[in-house]
């Protein structure tokens, strides 16, 4: 099918962006990358009155490193972001998440910023951004905030960003100097969506570890594991602490069943994925 | 309606559209270029795939008036002063196409791969080509195809 009719603007700068946001009051959809927004417009699930276009506004695509902190512009594009040397010396983790995002193809067009603001459950970056604990930058016309994930992300396709606002940056964490990573999931099809993926990062300071996990595919919002990043926090990365996070991870969970798999099948997934990430992450990590 | 500007294949094009027009259509039905194919519409089969400044993207999921100012190429664009390109040669070569349904997007789709990853193993070449659906299930000869272009067009060492 073919997209229903829609008033189209591409402002070159993010106010003019806010001001139609103002003045179609939620009756406009906001463009990034479009490979979510542009099939549901194909289906005619999405009759917005107005497109919102970002991509002729420059200044919203950039990887800048910032006191400790890596910050990307919300049109960043996947692709950029997969081959930036940035991004694989302080977020190996995001650039492994990111070769599971779609395919490349996809990845030339999609954005980290639409991803994230799409807030799909499924998706790899909403869980990066939970395990690392990055916040996301939110511009409307009463001015800037900034929203940790678990303000943001409220169900299944659904953020708290109000209609006249705009996701304009994302930041993380540097992952530390011999942090390890990976990044599991389990997809029936490689460039499918994710039928559960889990994020993990490690590290060691001295004798004490610190363990970032964060699954996407089970439940409406991305899942940050803190029960399981403490067992290994205070038992070490040995097998059997991995063993009991795995477990801990089944049991945390609260998934809901769709055409794609249970809800028992994924709450095994996501200990299996677990198990698979941690041994992976303590396998890449030095030091 | 809404001008848009383009250079497709080397060649500067232009044309009047609704801002609602997928860059697909406006290729196929505006520019008059249809060897890219038009599938399913939602950027799962990869059959529209063509080069957007060089990188390969879904003409089903961008909007011809995104285009204005962009370079694409499709699949009309890969052969030189009457030769085919020697991913096309390839595809003759190792059976690379039956229905040829899919041929555009899959052309497009592992010029980039070869692009990106130059020598890139079988498994890598699967994974990339998952990116375009070809349901005469003729896989083989596609993986074939792209590795045999891989070594030909490989910078000599």
């Amino acid at each position: 099918m073919k997209p229903p009719k829609f008033e189209y603007h591409a402002p070159s700068t993010l106010d003019e962006v806010i001001a139609l946001l103002v003045r179609y009051d939620g009756d406009a959809k906001v463009l990034a990358g479009g490979q979510s927004l542009v099939p549901l417009l194909n289906f005619r699930l999405a009759r917005p009155a107005a497109l919102v276009d970002l991509n002729r506004i420059k200044s919203l695509a950039y990887i800048q490193e910032h006191d400790g902190h890596v910050r990307f512009g919300a049109m960043t594009r996947q692709r950029t972001i997969e081959f930036s040397p940035v991004v694989a010396r302080r977020l190996p983790l995001l650039r492994e998440a990111t070769r599971w995002v779609g395919h490349l193809p996809i990845r030339s067009r999609g954005t980290i910023g639409g991803s994230i603001a799409h807030a799909d459950p499924s998706a790899e970056y909403p869980a990066v951004l939970t395990a690392l604990g990055g916040e996301v930058v939110a511009r409307g016309p009463k001015g800037e905030r900034t929203l940790p994930p678990a303000d943001l992300f409220e169900t299944y396709l659904t953020t708290t960003l109000a209609a006249d606002e705009v996701l304009t940056e994302v930041r993380l964490p540097a992952m530390p100097e011999g942090a390890g990573w990976a990044f599991e999931e389990f997809a029936r099809r490689r460039g499918d969506f994710a039928i559960v993926g889990v994020a993990a990062a490690v590290w060691r300071d001295g004798s004490r570890v610190t363990a970032r996990l964060a699954t996407a595919g089970v439940g409406p919002v991305p899942t940050r594991l803190r029960a399981c990043e403490e067992i290994v926090e205070r038992d070490g990365l040995t097998d059997a602490a991995i063993d009991a996070a795995a477990r801990r991870a089944s049991e945390l969970v609260e998934p809901d069943a769709d055409i794609h798999a249970s809800a028992d099948y994924r709450r095994h997934l996501a200990g299996v994925l677990t198990a698979r990430a941690l041994t992976r992450a303590r396998e890449t990590a030095r030091g | 309606m809404a001008d848009v500007r383009l250079t497709v294949n080397g060649v500067p094009r232009e044309g009047r559209c609704e801002p609602r027009k997928l860059l697909v259509d406006f290729l196929r039905e505006d520019l008059e270029l249809t060897g890219t194919h038009v599938g399913c519409e939602h950027g799962i089969c990869g059959a529209c795939t063509v080069l957007v400044n060089g990188e390969a993207a879904r003409a089903c999921l961008m909007l011809a008036v995104q285009a204005d100012g962009a370079e694409i190429t499709t699949v009309e664009g890969l052969m030189k002063d009457g030769k085919l390109h020697p991913l096309q040669e390839a595809f003759r070569e190792h059976h690379g196409l039956q229905c040829g349904f899919c041929t555009p997007g899959m052309l497009l789709t592992a010029l980039d791969l070869l692009r990106t990853n130059p020598a890139p193993s079988e498994d890598e070449v699967r994974e990339g080509l998952s990116a375009v659906l070809c349901r005469c299930t003729g896989y083989h000869g596609i993986v074939k195809a792209v590795r045999a272009a891989a070594a030909t067009l490989a910078p000599p060492r």
